[in-house]
């Protein structure tokens, strides 16, 4: 498959996780669109390493380690937002993303 | 001994270092033998090099300190001059000073501790600048000792700072000096433009290269004799001094009459090659010394304030010596100088001495009678009023006659001005004598009761001063006596630079008699009248009238100068400080400050507090970013 396909997959995600991120008020929700947008560029780096692979690049490889640094960034990220969203929810009974204003005053 | 020179100066600065920092510790005794003990030393140091300087042949000699000021080609060193004319000031200054030091000790007695220890601290860095003055060996150290004696005249006037008129008159002695130090400076510039260099010898040779009627020399003798206007208080500046009369007395005696008021004449003979170039610029000279000299002593004809009639006495004798520079008499004007400087002081001395008799009053109508009194005071007030009058034999004649003979020669319409300048000068000084010491005494019986001669330290140096104001005209003895002129040939390699652009003048001799002749028996006559008119005075309480109420209020310069100058300059800053500074200045400043304000008033709303909101400008951001990344 031509490579464009993916890129244009990849937007596709990123775009929405964009969204979610924006308009969703559930803070579980944002949460799993951030992830979507960390799947959306990882797919994209597979997809380039693949590209550069068949081109005949030697370290095309390269950008796959890239990958799981992010799988583990990600996983570690989760480890402690979902901690965050716990309490969050121990203290306010409610996940709900606007109720975080009172940090204002 | 000339290498010590630096010593002379250096004394008083340690008396002024001691007095000043000491004055919460030293006792008055303490106080009053270091300050007197300091000057007599230079006094000491400088007759040493005094006896060396007078030696035939000696030349003179520059002792170079250290560098001050070294900018690419111009070299400042902070170096002393000494030679046959600053050797004389030095002895000048120091003799006259340590006398006033020392009257000073009782005359001051009655100070705080504290008041009397900064009364010296101030007197001993006085001397200490007007050394420097008189020694320094190029302009700018000259400058140094002028401001440093403008200085401590402002401190000395306002001596007494808790009397709000004192502080006035200390005020207007400042800013009226800084007029002319501004023109001091502004003719050290165009020195430095010209020659590159402010010292002495090269600036005279270099100014001698350039020949007669040079612009810019022309430009830069106008523009020192501006400061000499401003010091040695010439007209239009001379207003300060009658006021610088809040001052001790003492301090009247020795900075405005004695010393710090000749240094302009001193810097004008100093600078004599340069005067002696421009000759119409030496006119200027001369006609603004004898028109100070004739106002001045018009004024002093009906002042009633004892140490007023002194004061104008002292700017009328300036004028003489501004006239005898301008006529290119320059010994002459040295030689008043010295003569002036005892029996001016001697007289000032001698009024400290009647109104410290009469605890603190002036005015000499409330006065009288005082000569059975004051035995000691009386005698030597009035060998001190004939000398100054120019009786014969005394120092005023012979300096005076000399200035006037001079004048004669370089024009007629001069001299008879300036003989009847010595007229009025006559008149006032024993109008001033008869009302303050013979008649019946006008005072309260307090103060009759009071009256008592002043102590030893007072005294003394009036006798002092009273013997050197007889003698110390006999340095300079009229050619036709016969007598060398010693002063003359003293000063002459000083002035040996000037001679060939000079024009030289010379009296017969029967025409020189008759001059001397014809001031002597006229001077006679004005004493005369004066003992008539005022012999038995008696204070009638009416007030004067016509011309001598004009005189009385002193021509009204000071209102004109308030109405002309003080008035509009006033209005001009209050309209700079209504319209320029609060309407401008302060306007745009604060507005600067409100329009901050308002734009983070505005500029916080973003900080709403929704993350939602935040998260979304932060895409927005991303975007922005990224599209310039495109398009770039």
């Amino acid at each position: 498959m031509p490579v464009q396909y993916y890129i244009f997959l990849s937007i596709a995600l990123f775009c929405i996780g964009v969204m979610g991120v924006l308009m969703r008020r559930n803070a579980i929700i944002i949460f799993m669109c951030i992830e979507l947008m960390l799947n959306a560029v990882n797919l994209l780096l597979v997809a380039f390493s693949k590209m550069w692979a068949d081109a005949g690049r030697v370290d095309a490889a390269a950008a796959q380690i890239f990958v799981f640094f992010i799988m583990v960034v990600a996983a570690a990220e989760v480890a402690v937002g979902l901690a965050i969203i716990v309490m969050v929810y121990r203290n306010t009974h409610s996940v709900d993303i606007n109720i975080l204003n009172r940090l204002k005053n | 001994m000339i290498n010590l020179v630096w010593l002379v100066p250096f004394l008083p600065l340690l008396g002024f270092l001691i007095n000043g920092l000491g004055r919460r510790y030293l006792s008055r005794s303490q106080v009053g033998i270091t300050g007197s003990g300091v000057i007599l030393a230079a006094f000491a140091v400088s007759v040493l090099i005094f006896l060396d300087v007078r030696q035939p042949g000696f030349q003179a000699q520059e002792v170079r300190l250290f560098d001050f000021i070294s900018a690419g080609t111009l070299q400042i060193p902070f170096a002393f001059r000494v030679d046959q004319l600053s050797a004389l000031f030095l002895l000048i200054i120091t003799g006259v000073g340590s006398l006033i030091h020392i009257y000073s000790t009782a005359y001051m007695h009655d100070e705080s501790r504290e008041g009397f220890a900064r009364y010296f601290a101030y007197l001993n860095l006085f001397v200490f600048s007007m050394l420097i003055l008189v020694l320094g060996a190029n302009y700018v150290m000259m400058f140094i000792g002028w401001e440093g004696v403008g200085l401590c005249s402002y401190l000395l006037i306002g001596f007494w700072f808790k009397n709000t008129a004192f502080n006035n008159a200390a005020k207007k002695a400042f800013v009226m000096n800084r007029i002319g130090d501004l023109g001091f400076l502004l003719g050290i510039f165009f020195m430095i433009m010209q020659f590159g260099s402010v010292s002495f010898p090269e600036v005279f040779e270099k100014a001698a290269t350039l020949g007669l009627n040079n612009g810019i020399v022309a430009a830069i003798a106008m523009l020192l004799f501006v400061g000499a206007m401003g010091k040695s208080a010439q007209i239009p500046l001379y207003t300060w001094l009658p006021d610088a009369m809040a001052g001790p007395t003492p301090v009247s005696a020795l900075i405005h009459a004695a010393t710090m008021v000749t240094a302009g004449i001193y810097m004008v003979a100093r600078s004599n090659v340069l005067y002696s170039l421009v000759p119409h610029i030496q006119a200027v000279v001369a006609i603004i010394g004898l028109a100070t000299a004739l106002l001045a002593a018009s004024i002093a004809l009906k002042q009633n304030d004892i140490k007023k009639v002194l004061a104008y006495s002292t700017v009328s004798q300036l004028g003489y010596m501004f006239l005898a520079l301008g006529v290119g008499a320059y010994t002459a004007a040295v030689f008043h100088v010295m003569t002036h400087a005892f029996f001016k002081a001697l007289l000032f001395l001698g009024s400290g001495s009647v109104i410290h008799a009469m605890g603190g009053e002036q005015d000499i109508r409330k006065m009288g009678g005082l000569k059975k009194y004051l035995p000691v005071t009386n005698w030597t007030f009035l060998v001190g009023c004939l000398a100054i009058a120019g009786i014969p034999g005394l120092s005023g004649f012979f300096s005076k006659d000399e200035i006037l003979a001079h004048t004669f020669a370089h024009s007629k319409a001069l001299y008879v001005l300036g003989l009847l300048g010595a007229l009025m000068t006559a008149f006032y000084m024993f109008r001033l004598y008869y009302i303050t010491f013979c008649g019946k005494f006008r005072g309260t019986h307090e103060q009759e009761h009071h009256l008592h001669e002043s102590p030893a330290a007072m005294t003394v140096p009036l006798v002092i001063l009273a013997i050197l104001s007889v003698v110390g005209g006999y340095i300079g003895l009229p050619e036709v006596l016969g007598a060398p002129h010693w002063l003359a040939e003293y000063l002459s390699p000083v002035f040996a630079p000037s001679a060939p652009f000079a024009e030289a003048h010379h009296l017969q001799h029967s025409t020189e008699w008759l001059l001397m002749g014809l001031s002597t028996v006229l001077v006679i006559l004005f004493i005369l009248l004066a003992r008539r008119q005022y012999g038995s005075y008696e204070d009638t309480g009416r007030g004067n009238t016509g011309l001598a109420k004009v005189l009385e209020n002193k021509w009204y310069v000071d209102e004109l100068y308030d109405a002309v100058i003080v008035k509009p300059l006033g209005m001009l800053s209050r309209f700079l400080q209504d319209a320029l500074e609060k309407g401008g200045i302060d306007r745009l400043v604060n507005g600067a400050g409100r329009a901050v304000q308002w734009g983070s008033q505005q500029a916080r709303r973003v900080q709403s507090g929704q993350v939602g909101f935040y998260i979304f400008a932060m895409v927005i951001g991303m975007i922005v970013l990224f599209v310039i990344g495109l398009l770039l």
